[in-house]
């Protein structure tokens, strides 16, 4: 292993600083911090302060309740409580340090070498690490106890080696997660040795989770060095708050109150412990959770949640607003309807006027979708495409009433066959959603139960909704699934989602779309995930079911190519606003909106292809 | 003596199965392939056809089992990892999802000098290396002292350009550098690379999913299909009129961005699958024969 | 399944032996002159050579270990030093008290800790601050210390329950649950809290995830997909932090049982150990550990019926 090279012309962010910052704005926080720094003063300076010496027994005091001079009592050998529990505090607080140092060493230095390096020490670790949990930790101390007799410290040291599979854990995890990041892979490119990767990148993400396992294995050490102490296994000559819980447990009955200093350190240490532990989660969750979502909206190249999280963080600044105020008075440009899409459809299904949809975050409201209508009309497919953050998947979730959470339509209408649906209720929804209105999502892989078979999640809805007997649903699901294209539809209705592969997973969930025979089926970036030779095959199979069962559809998605090749009508979304509408083939060909027009500019089919490098090199490839 | 700068021969990469005594996987079959210098050569197939491998093997990310690398006559498939690094003057990358590419908790220069100090670059120096590196990217100055999440998709794409172009480097793989981003912001980076090449001389190994964008970008290209490159040529030859029955689906199955265009577009796609399945048809009747 | 079961199985009587070799070499090695401290200082050395004998400690390790084990396989576990009582008699008399309050407070700790998880994740709001504070407090206070307030307030003050001793089930089933009642809610808060936990977690977790919308658009109502779809996919990681704390149960008993001087494998354990007993201390390692690969067996199969990916893999 590399030697870790320090990077002393770089600072890093004071991300440790901040935290603490963050976390004495909590009340919680504030308090549980300020206890444990008190504690931790009473470990240092206590002992000079007792004001006696807490092993001298003295006979006038044996149980003497609190008075002036012994300001908490007398113990059953008629010691000073007050200064035995300040001489305990030490004793007690570095046991747990040193079970805890010695936990943090061997887990986290263990966990960084076999996460990066794998191998032969991966394995080994591993196992060390069952074969340590299997066992109860106080069993294996009791039974070290009985080799090495009552050493408090001997007895932290092997408590911390048991202890250190929660930090080997934590830290393995975290370290083979970053070290499958890409800017790990980037950094190693860049030329940066092991040890450099391992001290910038990956210990900066371990280091949090860490000081927060520290936190609450603190709790468990002080826990278990008290019990042991308590069982009277301890070393008898030094004070501890459990040797001292033992004292006033054998003399509950004479004096109760001895019971109570110890019982209150052990208690109120490890709840500051676990508090703080949970108020510093709390402040890192957060700025973890948002990088999560922006990572799948980019991953999945729409930006369902990224039009929420981006509008909430870095981009609501003046330049939004000031294409808000730009855009409100502009009313979207209508083409007027040619022949070809007019032949097709029939009436208006779902009609959309000015549906607005906000958000519900702790700073306050945001609304993403600023006022659409839409009308889709019987037989028709409607192409709803803009590019990420536009709001045209957000669109899709309020019509069928599934907003995420915090989501909701704050104005508007949406009205599906004469039936309101905008503040509709979840029973109205309920009778509705699957039985008239279909929904294709875009993961196909993520929108399948992974716990139940294909078959029982396309049989459930036609036996709950339409109320099908077990035998017809399942032969309307077979039949739906080879209609949809899947060459044995037997296996698949028996296969669990992750034997089947992502093509095959959207056709399913196209043939569960339909399989109610909705009127009208709402299409999210359904071929988005899929390769284009898979894509071309689905968009096939939509195309015939739409045009057999004459259903009207939604069709989201950011790809021209898929506009043109299913959509009779087409609306241009734009930050939340539609700015253009109309047949497909006017937008395609007699585009009026500057944005429409920057669009279809951006696509790259038609331009020529980059001609050969010099004019020497042609067939020069193998 | 080739004038060659990378010249990749018959290379195999295996990954280990997954569990006990498991199939190994083996992700390139023999692939051959070579870049000149200031060349840009585009790498097309679908998921799992091995092209990100191919791309990942050349940064010796991947264990190759057979075959060789060779960059400017020297073999580098089994570099030691201290040799590797001095190879990152020469080969860098600029991955797909712009997103995990850059480390959340750096600041933007903290990200672009620190391939510089790997390399032994002074502060000062460096310092300001950053600022021609945001110049040549088109990020304004002030960019150096924020953090990746204060930008866009597009903007850390640049920003994980400029990483790959601090060194200096005479080839830069692309692993699909645009396909996480929105149509406008895609043609952008896509012009940034093209103007990059022509300011520089840079070569690329230019990997994606999409014939348009390589078409749009490539002198040459290559076409993977499980493991193996089942075609190659220049880019107007490959992208437009394919040979490889594979390459003619791929070709056929991209919908045009045109309502008629497609309709017809369709109809021959229809067509092309009916008469590839009666040859292999016939192929095997003949077999059986 | 069956392959799957066998195989866990296998792996299960791997880690016993394993530890049973640890165990061994660890306290007959550690212990120093082990027939010395049975006699005490004013023994002759003939004397206890003899004993030395006597116990085949002047055999090397190796072969004791091999005669400790073989005789182990058909179920003797060799006598107290002290005593001379056979070690899987004296266990096995104890079993009964301990697994009655560790399986109680594990029953006990599932069932609450589903519950409280469940609604904690589903309502959201006060409900969901009360019942993470709850856990809170519950995960930091230790066992035996509400243990020990327990006998203060409900036995000593209220005089509900009697402060110490076990009655039988076979004796008396209401003496039997009278006896265990305090020790079983003082041992489960903490598991109580870590399971509760983790059910919220990985209810809410389900919750967001796609299918729960895809399977709500196609007309399933929430409270179907939740107690369909979500408990079963939430109901893994639950099992496997019950496991967890089933292990942690068995050791937290040791203490509850000396709290409420019940004769269970806690107090064994702890007089084994002030003793020095080795033979009783090896008895009890090797028949916990027994005990947990039972236990994180059952937890494997019911994992499998739950998720098919661990049943195929």
């Amino acid at each position: 292993m590399t030697a870790i090279t320090p990077t002393p012309d770089i600072p890093t962010p004071q991300a440790h600083a901040s935290l603490l910052r963050r976390l004495v704005k909590r009340p919680l926080g504030a308090i549980s911090f300020a206890f444990i720094v008190f504690v931790g003063l009473v470990a240092i300076f206590g002992p000079m302060l007792a004001p006696y010496d807490p092993n001298k027994a003295s006979l006038q005091l044996v149980l003497a309740p609190p008075s002036a001079e012994h300001l908490l009592g007398g113990d059953s050998a008629g010691r000073d409580v007050f200064s035995r529990l300040l001489a305990a505090t030490q004793v007690s607080v570095a046991a747990a340090l040193l079970a805890l140092v010695v936990a943090l060493m061997i887990g986290v230095i263990a966990g960084l070498i076999a996460g990066y390096y794998r191998g032969w020490f991966d394995s080994v670790s591993a196992w060390f690490t069952a074969l340590v949990m299997s066992l109860p930790g106080l069993v294996v101390l009791l039974a070290a106890r009985a080799v090495v007799g009552p050493s408090v410290w001997i007895s932290m040291i092997i408590f911390g080696v048991i202890l250190s599979p929660a930090f080997y854990r934590l830290t393995y995890v975290a370290v083979t997660a970053v070290r499958n990041e890409l800017y790990v892979d980037a950094a190693r490119v860049s030329g940066l040795s092991d040890g450099r990767i391992i001290s910038r990148h990956i210990l900066y993400v371990v280091r949090a989770p860490i000081i927060i396992q520290s936190a609450i294995i603190a709790s468990i050490a002080i826990a278990i060095q008290a019990g042991l102490d308590f069982l009277g296994l301890g070393d008898t000559s030094l004070p501890t708050w459990g040797g001292m819980l033992n004292d006033g447990f054998a003399n509950i009955y004479k004096a109760p109150l001895l019971m109570l200093w110890p019982s209150l350190a052990i208690a109120l240490t490890s709840i500051a412990l676990v508090l703080l532990a949970n108020a510093m989660r709390d402040v890192l969750e957060r700025t973890v959770v948002v990088r999560r979502r922006r990572r799948r909206a980019v991953a999945t190249a729409t930006g369902s949640v990224a039009a929420v999280t981006t509008s909430i963080g870095a981009v609501t600044g003046s330049t939004e607003a000031a294409l808000d105020d730009e855009l409100a008075a502009v009313k979207p440009i209508e083409h007027r309807d040619d022949d070809r899409a007019a032949a097709r459809t029939g009436e208006v299904v779902l009609s959309v006027t000015d549906l607005r949809v906000g958000y519900e975050t702790d700073k306050g409201s945001t609304e993403v979708v600023h006022g659409v209508s839409l009308d889709i009309r019987r037989g028709e497919v409607h192409g709803l495409i803009g590019e990420s953050g536009s709001g045209k998947t957000q669109t899709a979730f309020a019509v069928l009433g599934l907003l995420p959470r915090g989501g909701r339509i704050t104005t508007g209408s949406v009205e599906y066959e004469g039936v309101r649906l905008d503040h509709a209720s979840e029973r109205e929804f309920t009778a509705i959603r699957g039985r008239r209105i279909g929904y294709i999502p875009q993961e196909p892989m993520s929108n399948l139960d992974p716990s139940f078979t294909i078959g029982s999640q396309l049989v459930e809805p036609l036996r709950v909704g339409l109320g099908l007997s077990k035998k017809a649903a399942t032969e309307k699901a077979l039949a739906l699934l080879d209609r949809v294209g899947i060459p044995d539809p037997k296996r698949t209705f028996a296969a669990y989602p992750h034997e089947i592969s992502g093509g095959m997973a959207q056709r399913v969930l196209i043939a569960g779309a339909v399989s109610t025979d909705p009127d009208l089926i709402i299409a999210d970036e359904p071929t988005t995930a899929l390769d284009v030779t898979v894509q071309a095959e689905v968009l096939d199979v939509l195309r015939g079911l739409q045009e057999e069962r004459h259903m009207a559809m939604l069709l989201v998605t950011h790809n021209f190519g898929v506009v043109a090749d299913l959509c009779d009508r087409v609306s241009v979304m734009q930050a939340g606003r539609i700015v253009e509408t109309g047949p497909v083939r006017s937008i395609f060909h007699h585009a009026e909106h500057p944005y429409t027009e920057s669009l279809l500019a951006a696509i790259l089919d038609e331009g020529p292809a980059r001609p050969p490098l010099g004019l020497s090199t042609e067939g020069a490839l193998r | 003596m080739t004038d060659l700068l990378l010249d990749v021969d018959d290379l195999e990469v295996e990954y280990p199965g997954k569990g006990f005594r498991a199939k190994p996987f083996q992700a390139l079959k023999g692939v051959s392939i070579d870049i000149k210098p200031g060349e840009t050569v585009g790498l097309v197939g679908e998921s799992g056809s091995g092209k990100t491998t191919l791309g990942r093997a050349v940064l010796g990310l991947a264990p190759v089992t057979g075959g060789k690398v060779r960059y400017r006559d020297r073999d580098i498939s089994h570099l030691h990892r201290s040799e590797r690094r001095d190879l990152s003057s020469e080969i860098q990358v600029v991955f797909q999802d712009p997103y995990s590419s850059l480390n959340p908790s750096l600041t933007i220069e903290q990200i672009l000098i620190e391939p510089l100090t790997a390399r032994g670059v002074s502060s000062a120096e460096s310092k300001k290396r950053v600022g021609d590196l945001l110049d040549y990217v088109r990020l304004p100055g002030d960019a150096r002292s924020r953090l990746p999440r204060e930008f866009s998709g597009g903007q850390r794409q640049r920003i994980a350009i400029a990483r790959a172009l601090a060194l200096d480097p005479n080839l830069i793989v692309c692993d699909e550098p645009v396909s996480a981003l929105d149509l406008s912001t895609q043609a952008r980076v896509l012009d940034l690379f093209i103007e990059i090449q022509e300011r520089t001389g840079v070569a690329y190994l230019f990997i994606s999913h999409d014939l348009a964008v390589v078409r749009h970008i490539s002198h040459r290209v290559a076409v993977m299909y499980r493991g193996e490159i089942v075609e190659t040529g220049a880019g107007d030859q490959v992208t437009a009129r394919p040979q490889h029955p594979y390459t003619q689906r791929l070709f056929m199955a991209a919908p045009v961005p045109d309502p008629d265009r497609q309709e017809i577009r369709r109809v021959e796609r229809r067509r092309l699958i009916d008469e590839q399945r009666a040859a292999a048809a016939a192929g095997t009747e003949a077999d059986a024969a | 399944m069956l392959p799957f079961v066998l195989r866990r199985l296998a792996s299960g009587v791997v880690l016993v032996f394993v530890i049973s070799v640890i165990a061994y070499t660890l306290l007959y090695l550690g212990g120093g002159d082990i027939a010395r401290r049975i006699l005490g200082q004013s023994a002759t050395q003939e004397t206890v050579d003899q004993k030395a004998a006597e116990l085949g400690l002047d055999q090397p390790l190796f072969a004791q270990f091999w005669d400790w084990l073989t005789s182990a396989l058909q179920g003797d576990l060799g006598r107290s030093w002290f005593t001379g009582q056979l070690v899987a008699t004296g266990v096995s008399g104890r079993l009964a008290v301990t697994l009655s309050i560790v399986i109680g407070a594990t029953l006990v700790s599932a069932i609450v800790a589903v519950v409280l998880g469940v609604l904690a994740a589903r309502r959201g709001g006060w409900i969901d601050s009360v019942v993470q504070f709850v856990t809170v407090i519950g995960f930091a206070i230790p066992g035996f210390l509400i243990a020990l307030y327990l006998v203060l307030i409900f036995a000593i003050n209220l005089h509900w329950f009697k402060a110490t001793g076990y009655i039988p089930f076979t004796t008396s089933p209401s003496g039997w649950v009278a006896s265990v009642t305090l020790p079983i809610i003082a041992l489960s808060f903490a598991a109580i809290a870590a399971v509760a936990q983790q059910v919220r977690g990985s209810v809410l977790d389900a919750l967001s995830r796609d299918y729960v919308r895809t399977l709500r658009s196609r007309g399933l109502s929430m409270n179907r997909v939740v107690y369909k779809h979500v408990l079963r996919n939430a109901g893994g990681p639950a099992l496997a932090i019950l496991a967890l704390q089933f292990i942690g149960l068995l050791g937290g008993a040791i203490i509850i049982e000396r709290v409420f001087a019940l004769p269970g494998l806690g107090q064994l354990t702890v007089e084994a150990t002030s003793a020095g007993d080795i033979p009783i201390v090896m008895g009890i390692v090797i028949v916990t550990a027994i005990i947990v690969v039972v236990v994180n067996l059952l937890i494997d199969i019911a994992q499998a019926a739950l998720n098919p990916k661990v049943r195929l893999s």
